[in-house]
């Protein structure tokens, strides 16, 4: 019995939005705990001196300055979308009156 | 059973800058919709934000002046859910690490002092904007708001009522209008306050379970909200029942607030760092120089009011109200104005003025030099206070100066004695019955002859001497 179960991958791939079938979930329970073994085995390394790598690139301090540029023509915003009335994108109306931010 | 309320705030504040927080879209607030948009701000794949430099200026400020640790090493973590204003599914903000904690917003509740202690400010982008306006079971959706910057500051739970709230909330607004990093306006938006409220026996250690009020338009809605709240919770308690964790809704209408979602569908963000965005590293060079920046926040500011010009704790808190209407005050005193007198003008009759014409004091046409000469002229006598009335509502529309519309009004003060003791000995010709009155010992007659002389001068006439030579006539 691995790390993770087949209930994990139902609760992640619900956050995610996806379907799953039985067999994918099996798979994606055996590689998940794979991928965590690895993380074992990278903790038994001692970090004790090593400073924490916060991004992928040795880069700090990328910045734009606080000027305004050019924005699309809103046709050309909406031009892909499903479903909009040539002012706002059209979605399923919204329930929840929850937003985020 | 005594209770008491624990209460902590989150307030987002959409920061100021010209162009959005990660691509250079426009933020202005009222263009029409999908028109400050592009492919970053609409979340397309492939693209990569880059961070505003103003937006991290603006948030290091608002930390700084908030008392908070600046920190030297900060990044960006993708917030990852599902909702149709965030068309990317993640939001861009700051999880573990973020640019300002550990600070304290001093306040004063009916003039004690408290100390509210901040958690922490961190950057993130705001989202799109739903109507539900739209029939047929659709939502519009307008990304205008997507990727305006935003700051939330979180509050330890250090409140204790909704007066409390409502003493935070504004002397927060005061704080971020003062430093120029948001414009705090509700209604439009760029200031949302929630309250997680929970309420314990009154001296108990730990915490009541705590609801979350969202969704409240104004700070006086705010302050209901919370007394809403604390109120429903004791009775629910009261009762036998028990508090539910879980996020309400304020109804304006009906005064309650409602169920909006339970605990159970609470979201997992499932947070990791922003593999498009480099780290933040304010060093202290930086900090330093945004500290140089500051004004002077408008606490001390009201207290140093009190202090060097002799101002009430009421005046002073007036005058400290906004930036604009403190650097007015002084710039007036500055020109050679009486403080006292400069703070009665401007609460009162310019107030009235500004208040009447919608106008802020920064657009006033009265420059503080103007109203510091015309409070002068009342002082040496040119004008009576009555007549600067006047002056001062021909000076608010044409802008020019009280030495010009006096001049050219001819509103010069009657100082000269035998001018006054002409329309004097007039009056008094005039009401012979008033003067019979006065004889028969009926002094409160002196109040009306004075008001006639007046009159008569148009208001020219100075009241002392009026009132000298009046009775030095009625007793010959």
């Amino acid at each position: 019995m691995g790390k993770i179960s087949t209930k994990d991958v139902e609760y992640v791939a619900g956050l995610a939005q996806l379907a799953l079938d039985d067999a994918a979930k099996e798979r994606l329970a055996r590689e998940m705990d794979e991928i965590l073994s690895y993380m074992d085995k990278l903790n038994e390394l001692d970090t004790a001196n090593v400073e924490p790598m916060m991004h992928a690139m040795e880069m700090t301090n990328v910045f734009r300055e606080d000027v305004v540029g050019e924005s699309l023509p809103r046709e050309i915003a909406l031009r892909d979308a499903p479903q909009h009335d040539g002012e706002y994108f059209i979605v399923p109306k919204i329930l929840d009156t929850e937003g985020s931010a | 059973m005594e209770y008491e309320a624990v209460i902590g705030m989150e307030v987002h504040v959409e920061i100021n800058t010209k162009s959005k927080v990660f691509c250079a879209c426009s933020t202005h607030f009222s263009a029409p919709a999908n028109t400050n948009v592009c492919p970053i701000c609409l979340g397309m794949p492939g693209v990569l934000p880059v961070l505003n430099r103003e937006m991290v200026n603006k948030s290091v400020a608002a930390g700084l002046a908030l008392n908070c640790t600046i920190s030297r090493w900060s990044k960006l973590d993708r917030k990852n859910y599902f909702y149709p204003d965030m068309a990317k599914n993640y939001q861009i903000s700051q999880y573990d690490l973020p640019l300002c904690s550990n600070g304290h917003l001093d306040i004063e509740v009916d003039g004690q002092p408290k100390s509210i202690g901040i958690t922490r400010a961190h950057m993130e982008e705001d989202t799109a904007r739903n109507t539900h306006t739209l029939g047929g079971g659709q939502s519009g959706v307008d990304f205008n708001r997507s990727g305006v910057p935003l700051l939330e500051i979180v509050t330890e739970p250090d409140l204790r009522s909704a007066q409390d709230a409502y003493a935070y909330l504004t002397a927060l607004k005061q704080i971020l209008q003062y430093l120029d990093v948001s414009d705090c306006n509700m209604e439009e938006g760029s200031l949302r306050a929630e309250a997680n409220i929970s309420v314990r026996p009154k001296g108990a250690s730990v915490f009541g379970t705590k609801t979350e009020v969202k969704n409240v338009a104004s700070f006086s809605g705010v302050m209901k909200a919370i007394e809403y709240e604390i109120k429903r919770q004791v009775e629910l308690i009261e009762s036998g029942g028990a508090v539910e964790q879980e996020t309400r809704g304020w109804d304006p209408d009906r005064g309650i607030t409602f169920t909006q979602r339970k605990k159970e569908s609470a979201h997992d963000y499932r947070y990791f760092p922003e593999p498009d965005l480099v780290p933040v590293v304010v060093d202290a060079a930086w900090e330093q120089r945004i500290r140089e920046s500051l004004p002077e926040l408008p606490l001390p500011r009201k207290h140093r009011f009190m202090e060097q010009y002799g101002l009430s704790d009421y005046d002073a808190n007036v005058l400290t109200g906004t930036q604009a209407m403190a650097d007015y005050f002084e710039a007036a005193v500055q020109a050679d104005a009486d403080a006292k007198k400069t703070a009665n003008w401007i609460m009162g009759d310019l107030q009235a003025l500004l208040t009447e014409a919608k106008a802020d004091i920064s657009a006033c046409n009265v420059t503080p030099a103007c109203l510091a000469e015309m409070i002068r002229m009342i002082n040496d006598n040119t004008i009576s206070g009555k007549i600067a009335k006047e002056v001062l509502a021909e000076m608010f529309v044409s802008g020019k100066s009280p030495k010009q519309i006096v001049e050219e009004k001819g509103l010069v003060q009657i100082t000269d004695a035998s001018a006054i003791e002409g329309i004097v000995r007039q009056v008094l010709a005039d009401n012979p019955q008033q003067v019979e009155q006065f004889k028969a010992g009926k002094d409160r007659v002196v109040g009306f002859l004075v008001g006639q002389v007046m009159k008569a001068s148009r208001g020219k006439a100075n009241p002392e001497k009026v009132n000298e030579i009046l009775r030095n006539e009625l007793a010959k």
